[in-house]
């Protein structure tokens, strides 16, 4: 068994072969690998007994469960009105400028992606955005190079 | 809090938090026990006092002296200067922006003058992490009531008669929905907490978890005892962390009280609650999508009837609310259904909590009555628009809701006067716009929106949306026509009378009311290829003053497309067939000879 089965087989008996525990299986697993790859899927499908059409069915409706190879920190930038009127824009090019890859890009070591999302409901903050499950707030393009910079620093 | 002398509040909402609040809590605590305080003064982390603009917030009790933008270097003259010495810091005070003035203590902002803080009452008092707090300002006490003295039936009549609607946007009769749950048959029913909060501008839900996770606990328990059911489920966003943290610790708390779980408070009633986590679908906010989602299954609305009261979760009848309804709850029970429906006007009693965001000054949580009007939730508690700019539009209902101006300011702010306007309570995010916001593309912004988060279950909200999209870019490329808004227009009521669930049906409102209320600004973009507010990229021309010019050829070395000539000295030209408006001209310019129309 390789670790992805061990995980998905731990997930399964803590929350059980229902149908109910779809979405806690899913969340696990992005959680540990931050995205869904066809075999998890297909194992998770087994897991379940549910056809793995279906599993991918329900996977990707939503937004932040991945299935696409995604790298080991997502950067996720609100882009909704009020983080829009407040700068958005800005902080999407001081990320792209640093890291040197566009919206829905990894970069070449597989430590960053690039995402933006819908509202995350820190308007009050504005701008804001998500590394994985970290939020920031008020951003501003010279905040947004020493946050990164730190992950960049990171070795986990 | 009985045994100190004074308190210090500190506000842990997020916000606050993410403006260096838990140091400033450690800093205090350190100077209260380098003065050999920390017997006498308690520093108390609370929830979201609401005024996040000027973050962090600290209050000190009994005076109730309000210091703003408090710095963790504040910490030590707080307690040598006012806690010792008894001398308010005047620094750190707020001004008032429209007097100059400095105001004393919180009971004489304008902030909150006009505020009446129900289903916000302990956020900003209490520490959500702190069951005893919340028991302190009578929390469980209205569960112990409903248990002891109320059978099912009459605290239904209760919350009936005090007129709560659901505060999530339907506007739907509380009492009557529980009332339907009850009447329900089934072995097993259920209760559910609705927070996937998704609309831009919306924050509220998250706040009132973070500040005050006990009284969902108890008024879904509360519920549950009414409708019958021994099973609650709260469906929350997996975006917020702290909101999260605390309902868990808030849970188990409840759970070592003996007031979730078996036989609570000794009266047989059995309630427990679990925690089910979205996953980034706005569309999951609608409680068929909702239902289908905590089921493992694609947050997909389904048609109504059957209600969810009937057949819900597993097919079993489920009661869904939305925090904030749930908030009121246990308000009306310690207070009475009479307290409640005094609040409020005719159709909408009681108190709606907004979010405000944008071009306003003081963007924070605010709770006031229904029937307030749009003027003194903008500029008396909301202090007007920032920068000294002119209030061109305010954005209510999120991507349901509509564009509301002017002359909407003295609407007095219910469900059904929104409605009357085009636009909706929904759940409660307020945006305010100044002349500098271009109405079509705000549209746009709301309509991208909906694009990404339609489920794509029914085909004029797939389909539709994604025309009348493309029309608003369109216009916002200065390609429009005037038959395109003809269309936009047509399209929209199409979308409206035809989708399947809420999100569809409501979908076009921020295009429609736009039509109505901006239709002036909807011309300028298609006949005179003009953006008024500046903002549309494509309709803006850089231009050179021939008389500020002085010819420095600054502009014509830097254009990256070779749009500028003319000869040094002389006044230079921009050729529009050229210019990419990247605006490096208008930066580089150091005789402001070039501007913007």
């Amino acid at each position: 068994m390789n670790s992805t089965q061990s995980l998905i087989s731990e997930l399964v008996s803590q929350h059980g072969k229902k149908r109910t525990s779809l979405l806690p299986i899913l969340q696990g697993v992005v959680e540990q690998e931050k995205f869904l790859t066809e075999f998890s899927m297909i194992e998770i499908a087994k897991a379940l007994d549910l056809p793995a059409s279906d599993v991918y069915g329900t996977a990707s409706f939503y937004s932040f469960l991945e299935h696409k190879k995604m790298g080991q920190f997502i950067i996720r930038v609100c882009k909704t009105i009020t983080c829009d009127m407040k700068g958005k824009n800005q902080i999407l090019l001081a990320i792209q400028d640093m890291l040197k890859i566009n919206i829905g890009e990894t970069t070449p070591d597989g430590k960053f992606s690039l995402l933006q999302t819908n509202c995350l409901g820190w308007c009050h903050k504005a701008p804001a955005m998500l590394i994985n499950d970290e939020v920031f707030t008020e951003v501003t393009p010279e905040k947004v190079r020493e946050i990164i910079g730190t992950y960049m620093k990171r070795n986990d | 809090m009985a045994d100190y002398k004074m308190h210090i509040m500190v506000c842990g909402g997020s916000g606050c938090r993410a403006s260096e609040s838990d140091k400033l809590t450690q800093n205090l605590d350190t100077a209260l026990q380098k003065n050999g305080l920390e017997e006498d003064v308690q520093v108390v982390t609370t929830g979201c006092f609401g005024f996040c603009e000027k973050g962090p917030v600290v209050k000190i009790l009994p005076d109730n002296t309000f210091y703003t933008q408090v710095t963790p270097e504040d910490a030590e003259k707080i307690v040598e200067e006012h806690i010792i010495k008894g001398r308010q810091i005047k620094h750190l005070l707020y001004e008032d922006p429209n007097a100059k003035e400095l105001i004393p203590d919180s009971k004489h902002m304008d902030f909150y003058k006009k505020q009446v803080r129900l289903a916000l009452r302990n956020c900003g008092f209490i520490n959500p992490e702190n069951i005893d707090e919340y028991i302190a300002r009578d929390g469980y006490a209205a569960i112990g009531k409903c248990l002891s003295e109320m059978t099912p039936e009459a605290v239904i009549e209760e919350i009936k008669e005090s007129g709560l609607r659901g505060r999530g946007g339907g506007g739907f009769p509380t009492g009557l929905k529980w009332d339907i749950t009850r009447k329900s048959e089934a072995d097993q029913k259920y209760v559910v907490c609705n927070a996937d909060e998704g609309d831009p501008g919306a924050f509220m839900d998250r706040s009132i978890l973070e500040g005050d996770p006990h009284t969902i606990i108890e008024a879904m328990a509360i519920c549950g005892y009414c409708i019958g059911a021994d099973k609650g489920l709260v469906y929350i966003r997996a975006e917020y962390p702290l909101a999260i943290e605390r309902l868990k610790i808030a849970l188990d708390q409840a759970r070592e009280y003996g007031l979730l779980g078996e036989d609570i408070l000794g009266t047989g009633f059995n309630f427990d609650i679990e925690l089910k986590y979205g996953a980034g679908a706005f569309v999951c906010g609608e409680e068929t999508a909702l239902i289908h989602s905590m089921e493992g299954l694609r947050g997909e609305p389904t048609f109504k009837p059957p209600f969810p009261s009937v057949s819900g979760y597993n097919e079993k009848p489920t009661n869904v609310n939305n925090v904030e309804t749930f908030a009121n709850i246990p308000v009306i029970i310690n207070k009475g259904a009479g307290f409640f429906s005094q609040i409020g006007t005719g159709s909408s009693k009681g108190t709606k909590v907004f979010a405000l965001a944008g071009k306003i000054n003081n963007v924070g949580l605010i709770e006031v009555p229904m029937g307030t009007t749009l003027r003194e939730v903008i500029f008396d508690i909301g202090g007007g628009i920032k920068d000294g700019k002119k209030f061109k539009a305010v954005q209510t209902g999120g991507p349901s809701g509509g564009c509301l101006t002017e002359a909407h300011l003295d609407t007095p702010i219910d469900f059904d006067n929104l409605i009357k306007v085009g636009s909706m309570m929904g759940s409660g995010g307020m945006i305010v716009m100044d002349e500098d916001d271009c109405m079509v593309a705000v549209a746009k912004f709301y309509l991208e929106f909906t694009l990404d988060e339609s489920c794509g279950k029914c085909s004029p909200c797939r389909v539709g949306n994604k025309r009348l999209y493309e029309i608003l870019d369109k216009i916002t490329q200065g390609k429009g026509t005037k038959e395109d808004l003809d269309k936009l227009r047509l399209l929209g009521n199409v979308v409206k009378d035809t989708s399947l669930c809420g999100l569809g049906q409501t979908s076009p409102n921020p295009i429609l009311s736009t039509l109505d209320n901006f239709y002036d600004e909807y011309l300028a973009h298609v006949e005179d290829s003009k953006c008024v507010a500046g903002q549309c990229k494509a309709l803006m021309q850089y231009k050179i003053i021939p008389d500020a010019c002085s010819g420095c050829t600054l502009c014509f070395r830097n254009c990256p497309v070779g749009a500028i000539s003319g000869e040094r000295k002389s006044p230079h030209f921009i050729d529009q067939s050229i210019c990419i408006k990247c605006g490096v001209c208008y930066e580089k310019c150091k005789f402001d000879a070039i501007e913007i129309v």
